[in-house]
């Protein structure tokens, strides 16, 4: 297995010392670990972000194969373990911080303390809505990075990423609602994941 | 007037709530931004628009 000096070493000679400074530095939040967060804690890992914060109540299940980073084999299990087990095959040394739970109003303070971005990546519109309110009524320090629309088979071109406000991004078509009837296609979803999981990035960059 | 959405609508001294009920928006799914601050779900009621104000709401939807 190669050392943590190795892989922080090939990071750095990619991204540059001091960008990968920043990256290692980071505690970033995942909220959801489906189509979204799957992919978005992916791409995380690989570029060297310090510490992950995982949050999903769920299990894999076999509807989620078509577009979330699970396989056949962790049907069954827990989200945060099963995503674990694949990150730490891909990233062995990203420190991750586990949580088995659902998100509400009352716990989000203490699961996204050491957090200084939050990814919310969850399925529901109004768990959506109130992950964000809570994040940006109550932790007005931290970077917000939502999704909303990704639905479909609409054109990839259509999924942006917008600056709401200061520290509020959101990412996708804004309009295509699984609720309507619309699949949810792992390409698509993937986009919308990589909009977050570059927003991130971005942030970190400062750019 | 207050620009609502980028659109100029005449909700100055109504309350942010008086303006969602004219609207198409499901409070559950929202997000408010006056003015570059968040608006807490919790005063809509009770945060009047002003002249000038300008207002984004962002509409959540499903999928993920």
């Amino acid at each position: 297995m190669l050392s943590e000096v190795e892989m922080r070493v090939a990071l750095e000679e990619r991204h540059g010392r001091r960008l990968q400074e920043a990256f290692s530095q980071a505690v970033v939040a995942v909220c959801g670990l489906g189509g979204l967060g799957s992919n978005i804690a992916i791409c995380l890992a690989r570029a060297g972000i310090g510490k992950l914060i995982l949050i999903d109540f769920d299990q894999v299940d076999i509807s989620n194969l078509n577009r979330q980073q699970y396989k056949v084999s962790q049907v069954g299990k827990y989200k945060t373990e099963a995503l674990s087990e694949n990150l730490r095959e891909i990233a062995p040394y990203v420190k991750l911080e586990a949580h088995t739970v659902r998100i509400t109003e009352k716990n989000a303070a203490g699961l996204l303390a050491s957090a200084s971005i939050v990814c919310e990546a969850f399925d529901d519109a109004q768990c959506k809505s109130m992950l964000a309110s809570v994040v940006l009524e109550t932790m007005p320090e931290k970077y917000l990075v939502v999704a909303s629309g990704m639905a479909g088979l609409d054109s990839a071109n259509s999924i942006k990423t917008r600056k709401v406000m200061e520290r509020f991004y959101l990412c996708g078509d804004e309009v295509s609602d699984v609720g309507d009837g619309l699949g949810l296609f792992s390409s698509r979803v993937m986009l919308c994941a990589a909009h977050q999981a570059h927003v991130v990035l971005r942030i970190l960059a400062n750019k | 007037m207050v620009k609502i959405n980028g659109e100029k609508l005449d909700f100055a001294g109504k309350t942010i709530e008086e303006y969602l009920r004219t609207s198409q928006y499901d409070p559950r799914r929202i997000a408010v931004e006056r003015n570059g601050e968040i608006i807490p779900k919790a005063q809509y009621s009770e945060t009047t628009l002003e002249e000038g104000d300008c207002v984004e709401v962002v509409s959540f939807v499903g999928g993920g």
